[in-house]
């Protein structure tokens, strides 16, 4: 089975739904482990990634967790395939330029995928829908626990388990959490807020990690520091970070709405006018507006559509999904048109917001009496 | 906060080896030391942290220390910001401490630890106490007590090479 048959439909993954999936769009906790005095990947040469990977990829196969579960070798995914892997967010951007030598196992529910010599030997994720850091956790520290039985890790009791990059020692956890935050973007608020995050030691980072921009108003925000605090000290507070991030977010929302409506009613109108009549569009425009179109619908502007559609649309409107559903290579200006040709269909049903203003019917602030 | 006589509106805090070391610049000052300018950062400061290229410069200071495992250097180190093996957290240990203590809460791992080494870890811990007690019962002339500290002591030494043989 290739991993197109695989991977479920985004239809069908846009419909995930957790607990505050309003503001967090998923959850990742993620554990980084080496196999003991086998040089790390990024120094190993070909042929000791080889011999590490035929130890590993066994191993992770026969998890009871990973029953059924797609596992190939980079090598034998072609550019596009591991593109889309990326937009799914399912693997690194580091790890899509991998080949020969590394490896990916993913299950069938798209909850755990594991790495195989990406920057460690081993890469493991646990993701979930919403706010749900501690249940990625417990679903990860399992697997791990499972997996020490049959791996030799590189550990000490002193500095914990030993990682490629000296960021990633002792715990190897990276707790984060997908976040949409447009009301705090148009609050300008959003810089403010990264400052104090940052100075929580925590990271703010755009839509696919490290080094990216915050495309689509998309924020990602993660535990930096992994050595001296225990892993569910860790994820205990970056949630309660993020639920004060959830509360500054509805504030920004409830307060636009209170002091600016015109301005984002004007916003939300013109997202949905150039998504549902342009004729090309480029897909960080699409991204930008999508975002400004989730927020109608988190407001109740749009009663004919719902959250899933756009986070569908986030996904399939990406050009390596895009170029999936044709045979020839397409150049960016013809994705383009049939990005705009595929958003015009797919908000054919969707009628034009409509704008409630508070306490008042809509509208209020143009009339005189 | 004022730099010369203009108020000060960037902050840095840098820690060097257990000294903490805080700059106020006004935005002028910040300019001309590059400190507003990415470019003027260190790669190592973008990858680990702002204040990380002066530990990382420390790290990586002195003769060429290889790793007898892996053959990496602390060159190599201070290219790629990544080590070449497990062992090289021993080969560059000395180097490598204040580098972690400027990126980390803490020095010492406090979080999970795989069971097997936990295990052996209970028993050596068990095993030094039942010495010692052994030690003040031997002194009490309490040889009752300490014959039967012995069998323990006995018991748990099994246990321990019996691991040990699972482990390896």
């Amino acid at each position: 089975m290739n991993i197109h048959e695989f991977l479920s439909p985004p239809v069908e993954s846009a419909r995930r739904t957790g607990p505050h999936d309003r503001i967090v769009m998923s959850s990742r906790v993620r554990l980084a482990r080496n196999l003991r005095d086998t040089a790390f990947p990024g120094w190993a040469k070909k042929a000791e990634r080889i011999k590490a990977l035929e130890t590993i990829r066994p191993a992770v196969e026969s998890l009871p967790q990973l029953v059924g579960a797609f596992s190939e070798t980079m090598d034998n995914l072609g550019p596009l395939d591991k593109q889309i892997l990326v937009e799914r967010h399912l693997i690194s951007r580091e790890h899509a330029a991998k080949s020969a030598g590394s490896g990916l196992v993913l299950n069938k529910e798209e909850s755990l995928c594991v790495m195989i010599n990406e920057e460690d030997h081993l890469r493991m994720q646990a993701l979930r829908p919403g706010l749900l850091l501690k249940q990625a956790w417990l679903a990860i520290d399992q697997v791990d626990s499972e997996l020490e039985r049959k791996l030799d890790y590189a550990f000490t009791s002193e500095l914990g388990y030993l990682t490629a990059c000296p960021t990633n020692l002792g715990t190897g956890i990276r707790v984060s959490a997908m976040l949409h935050l447009p009301g705090l973007v148009l609050a300008e608020q959003i810089n403010q807020i990264i400052q104090s995050v940052n100075k929580l030691g925590l990271a703010v980072r755009g839509l696919y990690g490290e080094g990216t921009e915050a495309l689509g108003n998309v924020f990602q925000v993660s535990n930096q520091m992994t050595l001296g605090e225990v892993e569910v000290d860790i994820v205990e507070r970056l949630n309660k970070v993020l639920l004060q991030i959830i509360e500054h977010e509805e504030n920004a929302r409830g307060m636009l709405l209170e002091k600016k409506p015109k301005i984002v009613f004007n916003f939300i109108g013109r997202a949905y006018g150039i998504l549902a009549n342009a004729h090309s569009i480029t897909s960080k425009e699409t991204m930008n507006q999508l975002s400004l179109m989730r927020l109608g619908i988190d407001l109740g502007e749009f009663p004919t559509a719902d959250r899933a559609l756009i986070d569908e649309l986030f996904v399939i409107t990406q050009p390596a999904h895009l170029q999936k559903k044709y045979t020839e290579k397409l150049s960016a200006e013809e994705r383009d048109v049939l990005r705009a040709d595929m958003l015009r269909e797919r908000l054919r049903n969707v009628r034009r917001p409509d704008p409630k203003m508070p306490g008042n019917g809509g509208g209020s602030l143009d009339k005189r009496n | 906060m004022f730099c010369k006589q203009n108020p000060a509106k960037v902050h840095l805090t840098q820690i060097v080896g257990d000294k903490m070391q805080k700059v106020d610049l006004c935005e002028e000052c910040a300019k001309q030391k590059g400190v507003n300018d990415d470019a003027g950062f260190s790669l190592a400061d973008l990858l680990l942290g702002l204040g990380a290229s002066h530990e990382l410069a420390q790290a990586t200071a002195g003769e060429d220390v290889k790793c007898p495992n892996c053959g990496f250097t602390q060159a190599d180190f201070k290219k790629a910001g990544r080590l070449g093996c497990s062992q090289c957290y021993a080969t560059f240990a000395e180097g490598l401490e204040g580098l972690l203590k400027s990126m980390h809460k803490g020095t010492k791992h406090v979080g999970k630890t795989p069971v097997a080494l936990r295990q052996t870890r209970d028993l050596t811990e068990r095993l030094k106490s039942l010495q010692k007690k052994l030690d003040r019962a031997v002194t009490a002339e309490d040889f009752e007590q300490a014959a039967s500290l012995r069998d323990e002591i006995k018991v748990t030494k099994d246990q321990m090479t019996q691991l040990a043989r699972i482990e390896s």
